[in-house]
């Protein structure tokens, strides 16, 4: 097998026993805590006969083993359990909500990675002179603003003095994409505005790191043109440290969605969670905490495999 | 001002000042001044060496001939003419048709100069491109008559290999030849064999040097190693500071200096140190020493030396031939996977961290970057004292006291106990480390490469105090370098090392007198020597060799 | 250290931390009303009487405000004590001993930070009792795989140079390679990382508030106030945005002096600099 196949394999590999090692991560942390489940629905309430039957009809006389095995054999085929506060199947519950939520996100990409490597590129293009001071700046104060200050911020702005879109994202499935856009265009930008500072700082660094490259200078007393040098020389290396800004970005996106979700009351997974960790409802908990973890990995192995399949020194050996 | 240029002077560079704008962290940025005022002219088809320590503007100045500044380095004065017009004149895109065109570089590392994402011969070929000199196939054609010209191998298929898979000497061949590729006037060489091996550099000097004379190009050949560019220049300029010391034809230069500074360049390792013979007790006996890292890497194979009281054990050997991992089996840091050390009669133990306190305090190292061996958040007064502290539990005035003592022989005054590391000079940070070793009242100081990265003059300086306290202090040194240089001046016995192996081992005059192994002859006969013709001497007599076998 | 090479940016943020600081140990002096005393009508606007106007209550928005600071700084002050003894205490040791302890340790981080740290914190405050020490211990722990990846990072680089080597071989023990040879070297960097953190510390806490899983009311916190009032919005009524603010311009304020502290640190050569 080739190197770089094999290190591939390897990686895949890493990134399934990571989950399965996050599973038992997760479920343990429901289980070592003090009091359990039963305890936690039935509240102020409880008493011993109820406590037991509760138990009992839950499974949690079962050891924790056996149980954690069952719960993992569901996952296997695609069943996370059954809803404690409603009865209903959380596998569906998941499914219509995570496209939402992966729609938003997508969204909120779409904006937000090409502006934010322009953005890169002008810095670059302009270091140490007020293009890159001024991005350098911003990018400052965006990282330390909270979701819900640009969130509710955007909201009055936009959606209660000027009305250009509403101010609760509402999605239902039968919406033509058009209106759907629209709904979620205020989410989306509170995202962009998110995760833009932080991706174009990233990407400034990643750049500035090959344009320092002495084949840059090679190039440079070649006299070729910046084009050129840019196009040739730069952006071979350049893709690969710069798609894994992305990718790691992306990974923040698709988690830093659960507040913004709540902000504009999104019928997503995060909201789907939020909701649920309130209601401790601790299956629902387990298996969106599981999915987020799983799309997290996900995407950092995604920007791994990238990277390897961007090296020269591995494309060809010695 | 052109017009009063001769002919012939198809460089001439006028009165050049070079700046700098220095940002240090935390500090505002200020200016200042690394060339002050330089000029010179060169001949089309001949070379000129630029020599000097570090901090001498060389680099510099070289690379103000494709009127190029690198970090923030800017040409604040004078005029550099190339074929009649002054290239620090010219817009961005007229600049662009000089470089490449006229004007070539070389660097010091091919390999980071080669962009690891294309194949070699694109890279070679993409100026003669760029510049629509001639042909792909014509490009390619003359970069393979290069590739041979360079005696690079498989010079028809090494073109289609990336970067990572040649060898670094190989690499700075074939940057030669993409120098040489677009038919330039003229070439810069920036150290380009520094960076190698000796062994190594001697085949890419004789390379560079024969393609210089096929190609009739004109160059600058910036070095800090004067017997290296007397082998391939016309002419000499020695700098030094920012400014021009000496002028001159490579003979004269070295054959009959002007300057003291010239001089000195020449004479360095005037050193007599008179050898002494082994005693009948070595202090340190290292026998059979097997040693790697991890079970399947091997680095050291059944090496025995000895080292005798108040001498020096030289040795010597090219990076990968297990020198270092010879100190470090000493030091206990990387204890042997067999044999033994036997110190003064009993025992070491291997691993470092099972030594007593006693043990450790008498075999003491100092290291090649005096920089990153001293611990910048402490006082000099500091670095030297604790080995006392530590080792003699002296405290209070009386420590202070032997803290001056120790910089006294150092010949440091006394008021640098108070400074950090950072506000000393590369020879004081030596002097201080060897200090910090001494302080231990040690009888063995294994010094690794402790000179390689200081200036000539300065090493020379460091060498002297070495000597001068091993005469009065007794203490034995385990000297680790790949200079031979330095070890005909201060070895009393001398150990070459090649691939792990001890390729010959013994006193001085036993090891550098023939007849030779193979490995040492070639070691030896690949050390430049300060004189003129003998690159030429070496590779006649290699070849005579060879056609004789 | 010169006053005057403090640059205007750390300058403002200094003043704009301390003022913070100063509000939220002075609380009970400065706020002109209870904290959960109702003083008025619900959303009165800003007026000489209550100057940030009123609550969704009817509460005074500054009084509730100048409490919040206390409670919003304090957890999030403790949280990254915290972190901060846990993950550089176990990243350097990590880095020093390294070997079977610093595999184990390293891993387990990686693991902890293969799971996005709200997303972690969720799922535990699902099952723990919803209480302060809860907070700061959830807060404190999950954030500590950072410190520890940093300190540990920042400790590996000291720990190869050759003066940590040259301790070694002189036979001095961990403690003095850690305090006294890799300590000084790492902690203007570990200092402005502080800063950082606790910036952080005060964001997480707010949206575990804002989400109403973090401090619980009738107890005033700056996440919490924003989640009371963030229905007022729809109308037009921006009370939301005063917390929410208020966790912005101190966030900056803390990133302005970290970022100074980052910039003046030189790199192990550079030392204290020439002069």
């Amino acid at each position: 097998m080739s190197p770089v196949l094999k290190l591939i394999a390897q990686r895949i590999s890493l990134g399934i026993l990571l989950i399965f090692a996050v599973s038992i991560l997760i479920f343990a942390g429901t289980q070592i805590l003090p009091g359990d489940v039963a305890e936690s629905i039935l509240g102020q309430s409880a008493t011993p006969e109820n406590l037991a039957n509760l138990r009992a009809e839950l499974g949690l006389n079962e050891p924790a083993l056996s149980r954690y095995f069952s719960w993992l054999g569901g996952i296997m085929v695609g069943d996370l359990g059954t809803a404690l506060t409603s009865g209903t199947s959380i596998s569906d519950a998941i499914g219509a909500r995570l496209g939402n939520t992966l729609f938003l996100a997508a969204v909120a990409a779409m904006i937000s990675v090409p502006i934010a490597i322009l953005l890169g590129l002008l810095a670059v293009r302009y270091k140490d002179r007020w293009p890159d001071k001024v991005i350098s700046a911003t990018t400052l104060a965006s990282i330390s603003l909270p979701e819900f200050f640009i969130g509710y911020l955007l909201i009055l702005v936009f959606g209660v003095k000027l009305g250009w879109f509403p101010t609760v994202a509402t999605v239902f499935p039968e919406m033509s994409l058009g209106a759907r856009l629209n709904a979620v265009m205020l989410p989306a930008l509170t995202l962009t505005l998110v995760v833009l500072a932080h991706m174009m700082r990233m990407t400034r660094a990643a750049i500035l790191n090959v344009m320092q490259s002495a084949y840059i200078e090679t190039a440079e007393l070649k006299g070729m043109t910046s084009f050129k040098i840019i196009w040739k020389h730069a952006l071979p290396n350049a893709i690969s440290p710069v798609v894994n800004v992305v990718m790691l970005n992306l990974a923040y996106l698709i988690v830093g969605v659960v507040v913004v979700e709540v902000i504009f009351v999104y019928p997503g997974m995060g909201q789907y969670l939020v909701d649920h960790v309130a209601k401790r409802d601790v299956p629902v908990v387990q298996a969106c905490g599981l999915v987020f973890a799983a799309i997290f990995i996900g995407l950092n192995l995604l920007a791994d495999i990238i990277s390897i399949l961007s090296n020269p020194r591995l494309r060809h050996p010695k | 001002m052109a017009t009063d240029q001769t002919e012939k002077d198809f460089l001439d560079i006028r009165d050049l000042k070079i700046g700098v704008t220095v940002r240090e962290p935390g500090e505002p940025p200020r200016d200042i001044t690394i060339v002050h005022g330089v000029s010179t002219t060169l001949e089309k088809g001949k070379v000129l060496g630029l020599i000097g320590e570090s901090g001498a503007g060389k680099s510099t100045i070289g690379l103000s001939s494709l009127a190029y500044g690198r970090g923030g380095v800017e040409i604040t004065g004078g005029e550099v003419f190339i074929n009649g017009r002054d290239i620090l004149k010219l817009s961005r895109g007229e600049l662009n048709n000089l470089r490449g065109r006229e004007v070539c570089y070389v660097s010091q590392s091919a390999a980071a100069g080669f962009n690891p994402a294309h194949r070699l011969i694109d890279q070679v070929i993409e100026a003669s491109l760029e510049h629509g000199l001639m042909t792909k196939a014509e490009a390619e054609d003359r970069a393979r008559y290069l590739f041979e010209a360079l005696s690079l191998p498989d010079p028809d298929t090494i073109g289609e290999r990336y970067p990572h898979q040649v060898s670094g000497g190989q690499l700075q061949r074939v940057m030669t030849a993409m120098a040489l590729c677009p038919k330039p006037d003229l070439i810069v060489f920036d150290e380009p064999t520094t960076a190698l091996d000796v062994t190594t550099q001697i085949d890419v000097l004789a390379a560079i040097k024969n393609a210089i004379d096929v190609t009739g190009v004109a160059a600058l050949y910036i070095t800090h190693d004067l017997a290296v560019v007397a082998q391939v220049a016309d002419e000499i300029m020695v700098l030094r500071n920012g400014e021009m010391v000496e002028h001159g034809p490579t003979s004269q230069i070295i054959e009959a200096p002007q300057e003291d500074y010239t001089r000195a360049l020449v004479s360095v390792r005037s050193i007599v140190h008179p050898e002494q013979a082994p005693t009948d007790t070595p202090l340190i006996s290292m026998e059979n020493i097997v040693a790697g890292y991890g079970n399947l890497v091997t680095v050291l194979d059944d090496v025995s030396v000895d080292l005798h009281p108040g001498q020096t054990l030289a040795v010597v050997g090219e990076s990968g031939s297990g020198k270092s991992t010879l100190a470090r089996v000493l030091t206990g840091l990387l204890p042997a996977r067999s044999g033994q050390i036997t110190y003064e009669g009993r025992t070491l133990t291997n691993a470092q961290k099972d030594r007593p306190l006693e043990d450790l305090r008498q075999i003491q190292m100092i290291y090649q970057m005096a920089d990153t061996a001293m611990n910048p958040r402490q006082t000099i007064g500091t670095i030297i004292g604790r080995p006392i502290e530590f080792y003699f539990g002296i405290k209070g005035a009386e420590l202070k006291k032997r803290i001056g003592e120790m910089l006294e022989k150092i010949e440091l005054p006394a008021e640098m106990a108070s400074r950090y590391p950072a506000e000393l000079s590369g020879g004081q940070k030596q002097r201080v480390c060897i200090a910090r070793a001494l302080a231990a009242e040690p009888k063995v100081i294994i010094c690794d490469e402790v000179t390689s990265a200081l200036d000539p003059l300065v090493a020379d300086g460091i060498l002297k105090l070495l000597l001068d306290l091993q005469k009065r202090e007794n203490v034995a040194y385990m000297f680790i370098t790949h200079d031979l240089a330095t070890v005909k001046a201060i070895a009393d016995s001398i150990a070459v090392m090649h691939l792990g192996k001890l390729a010959r081992y013994g006193t001085k005059e036993m090891v550098l007198s023939p007849p030779f192994d193979d490995y040492t002859d070639l070691l030896l006969s690949s050390v430049p020597e300060m004189k003129l013709g003998w690159l030429e001497n070496v590779i006649a007599t290699r070849k005579m060799e060879s056609a004789g076998n | 250290m010169d006053l005057k090479t403090i640059p205007i940016s750390a300058w403002l943020g200094i003043i704009s931390a301390s003022l913070f600081a100063f509000a939220a140990i002075f609380a009970p002096l400065l706020a002109p009303y209870g904290m959960s005393d109702i003083v008025g009508d619900v959303w009165e606007p800003m007026s000489s009487e209550h100057l940030l106007g009123t609550d969704n209550l009817g509460r005074d928005l500054l009084s509730r405000m100048i409490y919040g600071a206390r409670t919003t700084l304090a957890i999030a002050a403790l949280a990254t004590i915290v972190s901060f003894t846990l993950g550089s205490f176990l990243g350097m040791a990590a880095a020093v001993i390294g070997g079977w302890s610093d595999q184990l340790l390293s891993r387990g981080v990686d693991l902890l930070m293969s799971i996005p740290t709200l997303i972690f914190a969720l799922v535990v405050l699902s099952v723990m009792p919803a209480n302060i020490l809860t907070l700061i211990l959830v807060m404190g722990i999950l954030d500590a795989t950072r410190v520890f990846r940093l300190s540990r990072a920042v400790a590996v680089d000291v720990n190869v140079m050759d003066f940590v080597e040259a301790a070694k071989l002189r036979g001095e023990g961990r403690v003095w390679i850690i305090t006294r040879e890799i300590l000084p070297n790492a902690l203007s960097t570990l200092v402005a990382e502080l800063g950082l953190r606790f910036i952080f510390m005060v964001l997480f806490l707010s949206a575990l508030s804002f989400l109403g899983l973090g401090i619980q009311p009738p107890e005033a916190d700056w996440g919490g106030m924003v989640k009371e009032n963030k229905d007022g919005i729809i109308f037009g009524i921006p009370a939301a945005l005063i917390p929410a603010g208020a966790i912005a311009l101190l966030a900056i304020s803390v990133n302005l002096i970290a970022d100074w502290i980052l910039n003046r640190t030189t790199d192990l050569k550079g030392g204290r600099g020439g002069n």
